[in-house]
């Protein structure tokens, strides 16, 4: 793995967090991990990070490991 | 201010622990006391003192002195009183003609050899010495020795026998004149220090005290200046330097050290309103009378000339500070702070507490942010360090905090230490933990660096597992697959205490074959049997205990191995009793305290998640606001929201994060694009740099508060002497909420100590007069343990049952490459603390005046690099330059470095990668290159001179 990007920008950085959180949670049964996966986004992610992240979601989920994307509906959209 | 004169006689030898009691006569009066107690204490206990030199009750008898003969009825001859154990039915005469003649003899034997400058001496008045000469009645000396080892000059001629001062330790000093061989010294430095510095060479009359060897001094010894033989010194012979400037003390305060998470209790001792030395409480319970050479020397910062003692402004981070009235301070930063929120709304600014402040403090600036900005934008620098602890034990025990107390370390039979250096971090538990590894406990150190823990006088570790950097989830999961396939674990524990079917599904999931040591090896660089060898003795070699630091959480797998630790424990039944346990050592003095207090952005005080209702309600209830139910930002949250134009204010009290959190370019980035920081602290940091607002902070001596050390002991702080910039920090937030329209009207920390015990049950029953009569507290203490808990999940977990949770080990992002081939780690060492703010201002600089960055042999020679080079550091972040030093401590790829000196700037090269549950930053890998270089980089040179101007304070 490279690492000629200096800092990464926010939506990529919140990427690799959600990944991270899915990799944990991947080791436990599947609906555990769906439920632990978004429970731990709602009760951790200020409501701009989650904003970010629906932004992401929204277009597609790119980047973003399935778990994330299948935890979406769980994941507390914060008011606009 | 209010003195505290405990009793804190001398009893002249240890407290025996035997449970069966026996029963003798001292000078016709009964005494009742546990068998293996000495006569000489025992006496004691009923107010007797037998005259004595060579015994205190810190250390074991040693029987040299023979001042404190006593006769025994139906025993020959006088035995000392110090070696001889309490027998039922004793009859013991302490005093009668015969010993005081006998006294008498010894004392001038002692007189016949010790300079008689009393008057003029040091210890005057604080000298056992002479103390005894006037116990015993000695009036006059009947002859004078021929030779004499306290004299420069006998007959004209240099005395052989006279060895002048050793004033080579900055806060103490060796005069051999006027020792008189008692060996107290070099008992204390073995047996509760465990430094074993000190010997005593030659013989007979002519045997002497030396550190080291003899071409040696105290500073070039291995002496780590704890002090405990100052302490135990009863003559004038080892001293402290600032009693000899400034004369004995004559009240003292009881306090607690503002440095680590030990919490050691010292007494600070005044002469008027100045401090003359600070030394160990012996009924501190962390500390047992034991201290460090932070905690007992290094003070000095509190009266350095850098310390800032006026409030000051200024527009822009490019212009001079403007000193100015605390008034116009607080008007600056309330308008600049509601102006923001009035443009930006209420998510825009937010705060850091501290976990240097006290409790109090760190209460009053969450609750800044909760009930006068109204959002949860709160965090402290514990998010970069122990986070991960608190959501590791608290989804595993229920609990964020360790287990044990520190005395529980005396019944553990194997101890296993992960990611920590207690030699150097948490140095008197070190001293606990040596005296219990050298009376047969076995230890099992896991760290990539040969640490000064793995091996110290008279132990070694029976295991060292020398893991590569960012492998510690492999490790711990391996050593859990050995117990469970193995069979070694618990079975009944894991039945009563925890799910069995969570039990079972966890060993189905350890179980698999590529968690097992062998298949693991060549990731973690440790071979198999070393693991199986360690995993054995952990599950069966008794009470196992575990204590664990930095070097386990700061990983982007922290959260994840501090589970696997409790899984570690659970699975071996090494939970809830002494000697056992799963125990956090915390960093700063009062991270557990910080935590507690509803630092972190989704918890109001005592953890409770701001989604809850019941929760928000009670704070409603008291502070009249409604609580945002939505989690705040943290810090590195802060940072990413500032560099995007949505987080424009912040109130940082008490810590250094462009100095102490990783990646610093991103964080001063973050700073910079800030319209209003404000930074309350004793020295103009490095944050400081960036901000708009400096309000001056005082020292844990010049305010009353508690610390929570890694115990979860509550620690009564006192004042000692009025803070010399007008406020305490308390006060200081309280003026400031006030201006932004809050109307807080506390007059004391008591009152702050009452609100905190109101809302939060595991604080219910703390108030500062039980702090005062029971001298500390560990919480939990409510109605069901109205006392405090010293040991925690005793007869169940917190959260009922323990929850076995998966550990998979997932790599780090960050890896070696071509590039970047070598591994970072950072650690700390013994005299310097934390970013250094405060040791580097004292004299504890001899011992560490630069950060080194130490490389394996191997690695140096294929760079050209040679002992003392200047060599560059860089990773994909950055690079800093710094010297090299050469050892084999580090494995071959891994390099070592500190982070406590600004010019380095280690945190330029650490990345922004993260703990996945709570984004604390991956400082313990970092891939880097190194190489020969000239002197600081660009970006060295930068800094400094960018912070030299931002530290300009404009002429009146
Ligand atoms: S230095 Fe002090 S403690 Fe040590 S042997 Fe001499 S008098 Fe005793
Ligand atoms: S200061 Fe501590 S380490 Fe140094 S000689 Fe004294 S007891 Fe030993
Ligand atoms: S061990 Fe920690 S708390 Fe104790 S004196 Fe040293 S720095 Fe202070
Ligand atoms: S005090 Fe007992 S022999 Fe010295």
């Amino acid at each position: 793995m490279s690492h000629d990007t200096e800092t990464l920008s926010p939506h990529a950085k919140l990427v690799t967090m959600a990944n991270q959180i899915a990799k944990f949670m991947e080791s436990k049964p599947h609906k555990e991990g769906l439920e632990g996966l978004s429970n731990h986004i709602n009760d951790f992610w200020e409501p701009r990070m989650r904003r970010h992240l629906f932004e992401l979601l929204d277009a597609g989920g790119q980047g973003l490991r399935p778990l994330v994307i299948e935890a979406a509906s769980l994941i507390r959209r914060p008011a606009a | 201010m209010k003195d505290f004169i405990l009793p804190d006689r001398d009893f002249g030898t240890p407290a025996a622990k035997s449970k069966t009691m026996v029963s003798l006569v001292i000078d016709g009066f009964e005494v009742t006391v546990p068998e293996g107690t000495s006569i000489m204490r025992a006496a004691a206990e009923i107010g007797i003192q037998v005259p004595k030199l060579c015994a205190t009750d810190s250390i074991d008898a040693f029987g040299s002195c023979r001042l404190c003969l006593v006769e025994i009825e139906g025993r020959n001859g006088t035995p000392a009183s110090c070696t001889t154990p309490v027998a039922p039915g004793l009859k013991v005469t302490t005093q009668n003609a015969k010993l005081a003649k006998l006294r008498k003899g010894v004392m001038e034997l002692y007189i016949s050899d010790h300079p008689l400058d009393c008057l003029t001496c040091s210890a005057n008045g604080d000298c056992e010495l002479q103390d005894m000469a006037g116990a015993v009645g000695l009036r006059d000396v009947r002859y004078e020795a021929v030779e004499n080892h306290f004299q420069p000059r006998q007959n004209g001629e240099a005395n052989p026998l006279y060895i002048p001062k050793d004033n080579s330790n900055p806060y103490f000093s060796y005069d051999p004149a006027k020792c008189i061989v008692c060996s107290r010294c070099v008992r204390a430095c073995e047996e509760v220090q465990g430094t074993f510095a000190l010997t005593i060479s030659g013989r007979g009359f002519d045997s002497r005290v030396s550190a080291g060897l003899k071409s040696d001094t105290f500073l070039t010894s291995d002496c780590v200046s704890c002090g405990a033989c100052v302490q135990a010194c009863p003559t004038g012979t080892l001293q402290e330097k600032s009693v000899i400037e400034l004369g004995t003390p004559q009240r003292e305060v009881i306090t607690t050290c503002a440095y680590c998470g030990v919490g050691c209790q010292f007494k600070a001792e005044m002469r008027g309103d100045e401090l003359v030395r600070m030394t160990p409480y012996k009924h501190g319970k962390a500390n047992r009378g034991h201290s460090c050479v932070k905690g007992r020397f290094a003070y000095g910062y509190a009266s350095h000339s850098d310390r800032i003692l006026s409030p000051m402004i200024r527009d822009s981070i490019n212009d001079p500070w403007k000193e100015v009235s605390w008034a116009e301070a607080m008007e600056f930063a309330a308008n600049r702070m509601k102006g923001i929120i009035d443009t930006h709304g209420r998510h825009s600014v937010g705060v850091i507490t501290s976990s240097r402040c006290t409790n109090e403090e760190t209460y009053l600036v969450q609750k800044l942010t909760r009930a006068v900005f109204r959002n949860n934008n709160t965090d402290t620098c514990a998010r970069v360090c122990h986070s991960p602890t608190g959501y590791g034990l608290g989804q595993t025990f229920g609990t964020s905090a360790g287990t044990q107390d520190f005395d529980s370390v005396e019944h553990a039979d194997v101890i296993m230490v992960i990611g920590a250096n207690p030699h150097s971090g948490h140095p008197v538990f070190a001293s606990r933990m040596k005296k219990r590894l050298r009376k047969g406990a076995k230890l099992i150190v896991i760290d990539p660096r040969r640490t000064e823990t793995v091996q110290g006088a008279h132990y070694k570790a029976a295991h060292h597992l020398a893991l590569t950097p960012g492998t510690n989830v492999a490790v711990v999961s391996a050593l859990a697959h050995v117990i469970v396939t193995e069979g070694l674990f618990d079975e009944d524990f894991i039945r009563n205490r925890c799910d069995w079917d969570e039990f079972q599904a966890y060993a189905e999931f350890i179980s698999q074959p590529q968690f097992s040591p062998e298949a693991v090896q060549l990731l973690t660089g440790v071979k198999a049997e070393e693991v199986r060898g360690a995993a054995r003795l952990y599950a069966k070699g008794g009470n196992g205990a575990i204590y664990y630091g930095l070097g386990v959480t700061e990983h982007s797998q922290g959260s994840t191995t501090v589970i696997g630790i409790a899984n570690l424990a659970m699975l071996t039944g090494n939970v809830g009793r002494p000697g056992v346990g799963v125990n956090p050592l915390r960093g700063q003095n009062n991270v557990q305290g910080s935590c507690d207090m509803g630092s972190f952005p989704h918890e109001l005080p005592g953890y409770r998640h701001v989604k809850g209702e019941a929760v928000r309600d009670i704070y409603r209830e008291v502070w009249g606001v409604e609580i945002d139910n939505e989690p705040g930002l943290r810090i590195p949250n802060m940072l990413d929201a500032a560099v995007e134009g949505t987080f424009k204010g912040l109130y940082c009290q008490g810590e250094d994060i462009l100095q102490s959190d990783p990646d610093t370019k991103h964080v001063a980035a973050g700073l910079a694009a800030m319209d209003c920081v404000i930074v309350h602290d004793l020295f103009l940091n490095e944050t400081a740099n960036y901000a708009h607002v400096f309000f001056p902070g005082s020292t844990f001596l010049e305010k009353d508060g508690t610390f929570t050390n890694a115990e979860r002991r509550i620690n009564r702080v006192r004042k000692v002497m009025a803070p010399r910039q007008g406020y305490a920090d308390w006060e200081v937030t309280q003026m400031f909420a006030n201006a932004m329209g809050a109307e807080w009207g506390y007059t004391h920390p008591a009152q702050i100590m009452e609100e905190i015990a109101l809302t939060t049950p595991s604080f219910a029953g703390v108030t500062y007069e039980k702090l005062e009569t029971m001298g500390s507290i560990q919480w939990p203490c409510n109605e069901k343990s109205p006392e405090g808990t010293p040991l925690m999940h005793v007869d169940g977990f917190v959260r009922g049952k323990g929850r076995f949770i998966n550990t998979e080990y997932v790599a780090t992002d960050e890896r070696t490459g071509p590039r970047f081939p070598l591994l970072l780690t950072t650690g700390r060492i013994l005299s310097q603390y934390n970013v250094g703010a405060q040791t580097r201002r004292t004299a504890n600089v001899v011992w560490h005046d630069q950060d080194i960055l130490e490389i394996h042999p191997h690695d140096a020679e294929q760079r050209g690099i040679k002992e003392g080079d200047w060599v560059k550091l860089a990773s994909r972040s950055g690079e800093t330059a710094l010297r090299a030093t050469i050892t084999d401590r580090v494995n071959p790829g891994v390099v070592y470095t500190t982070f406590h000196h600004p010019d380095t700037q280690a945190n330029v090269v650490t990345t922004d990668f993260s703990d996945w549950a709570t984004n604390c930053p991956e400082y313990k890998v970092t891939a880097v290159q190194v190489a020969l270089s000239n002197g600081p980089t660009e970006w060295q040179e930068e800094y400094n001179a960018q912070a030299a101007k931002s530290r300009r304070i404009a002429a009146e």
